[in-house]
């Protein structure tokens, strides 16, 4: 699966390092940055709990 | 468990909802709305819908194919009427009656009003963009209530180039909410941009040219926004056995009676990371407790006590304004970081002594990450704010 991040959306919340901090991380504004685009099986669940999580629904999952 | 009725479908009702699909719940699983709008995000309508910068459509918070994924039985325009706790129903405003094995409300807040007509208020995409038709430079509005709404619209509103005052009734701007030093430090963007800022006035009345103030003076305006606090939507649940009290009062797992959870805006619950009650109208709680309640409901056996630290953040003029935990309440306050004169800083929050909340402006967020685990981890103010200077070797 792939992960997708509108980054002019993100509210710098950070909510999704919480959820899945292999996945996302922040830079210095605040603002979520993707560490990995392609997430595999065991990082689908932390995944989907930072969509949920995330205050600007700036975050998607694809399939591919 | 074959029949999930969700009673509320912005933030807190749709991530329940998801997260009972997620967690295999394949019954019926029937949302709830008043508004006949699927459901859309709110934080940007005092910022970037209010601005013109966005439209409506970027608010969605799913795309119409997340929402069929989830087979919903979706109700949307037709408010909740009463709850049956006994038939297990829930009466919708177009007549409809509809049974559930469990229920989660999520019904939010609605705004304060003042008497008269005319004032705007600031909670649906309606509202907003109701708001935006009448804001152009020159117009002059009168914004009720600086807390963190009111200050947002104003600000958004000063870029539009209107005059833009505002009132409020406290000696100190969001000084109950984040202590007197912080208040100030908000406030002055304001006074420095010329916005006219009048604090210690109450608001009696809405007239047809501005608002009146209690002691008999006409603040003269174009447009009044009323931003002074929101009240739970609870009305429809008045007579069902349900236990009210500012709010949906819940137990430490957003538990309200038998089979019975709420989330979001409208739900009281015990958290025990705090010790105390709360009702918190934040954004991200909603998620993040529609998504617990939905949790607890399906796993009763291996329930959790939904123990978050709070978050909340402001955009004002250049400042991100961001908070962790519970500030409400505190008994002292300090700066731990940075310059509050430079709109750079983090404050950190006492009750009682443990170190309950932090607020920073204009921090990078590895600053405030430590602060917000001191919270979650309920560090005592000791260690985290005041650590013992180990004596110097003699």
């Amino acid at each position: 699966m792939k992960v997708e991040l509108e980054a002019d959306k993100c509210v710098a919340s950070g909510q999704c390092v919480l959820a899945a901090m292999e996945v996302f991380d922040q830079d210095d504004d605040g603002i979520a940055i993707l560490l990995e685009e392609q997430v595999g099986e065991d990082q689908l669940d932390d995944v989907k709990e930072a969509i949920a999580v995330c205050p600007a629904a700036a975050i998607r999952l694809v399939d591919q | 468990m074959r029949r999930i009725v969700v009673v509320g479908a912005s933030a807190a009702g749709l991530a329940a909802a998801e997260t009972l699909r997620r967690e295999g719940y394949d019954g019926t699983l029937t949302l709830v709305g008043d508004e006949p709008l699927a459901p859309y995000d709110r934080p940007p309508l005092s910022k970037q819908l209010l601005a013109a910068e966005w439209e409506p459509g970027r608010l969605a918070l799913r795309t119409p194919g997340d929402l069929a994924g989830l087979d919903l039985d979706l109700r949307l325009g037709a408010a909740a009427t009463s709850l049956e706790l006994a038939e297990r129903t829930v009466e919708l405003a177009d007549g409809t009656t509809v049974p559930y094995d469990a229920l989660i409300v999520a019904t939010g807040v609605r705004p304060r009003r003042l008497p008269g007509e005319g004032a705007h208020v600031l909670r649906t995409l309606d509202d907003a963009l109701a708001l935006r038709d009448r804001l152009a430079p020159g117009r002059r509005l009168v914004v009720v209530g600086a807390g963190f709404l009111g200050a947002e619209a104003a600000a958004v509103a000063w870029r539009l180039g209107c005059e833009v005052t505002l009132l409020e009734p406290a000696p100190v701007p969001l000084a109950h909410a984040v202590g007197t030093e912080v208040g100030q430090v908000l406030t002055a963007a304001h006074l420095e941009r010329g916005v006219n800022l009048r604090c210690g006035v109450s608001v009696a009345e809405v007239t047809g040219d501005g608002v009146r103030l209690a002691g008999g003076e006409l603040v003269e305006a174009d447009e009044v926004l009323v931003a002074i606090g929101s009240l739970p939507n609870t009305e429809w649940l008045a007579g069902s056995g349900l236990a009210v009290g500012d709010g949906v009062v819940c137990d430490e797992y957003c538990q309200a009676a038998r089979d019975v959870y709420a989330a979001g805006d409208v739900a009281r619950w015990y958290n025990p990371l705090f010790g105390q009650s709360m009702r918190i109208e934040h954004r991200t709680n909603a998620a993040e407790q529609g998504m617990a309640a939905a949790r607890n409901l399906l796993n009763p056996q291996a329930r959790k006590p939904f123990a978050p630290v709070p978050y909340f953040w402001s955009d004002q003029y250049d400042m991100k304004i961001q908070a962790y935990g519970y500030l409400r309440g505190h008994d002292e306050v300090a700066v731990v970081e940075g310059d509050p004169a430079e709109r750079k800083f983090v404050a950190a929050y006492r009750t009682g002594d443990r170190i309950s909340g932090a607020l920073a402006v204009g921090m990078p967020p590895k600053a405030i990450r430590q602060w917000r685990q001191a919270i979650a981890t309920g560090a005592s103010w000791a260690e985290a704010v005041r650590p013992t200077v180990p004596a110097a070797d003699s």
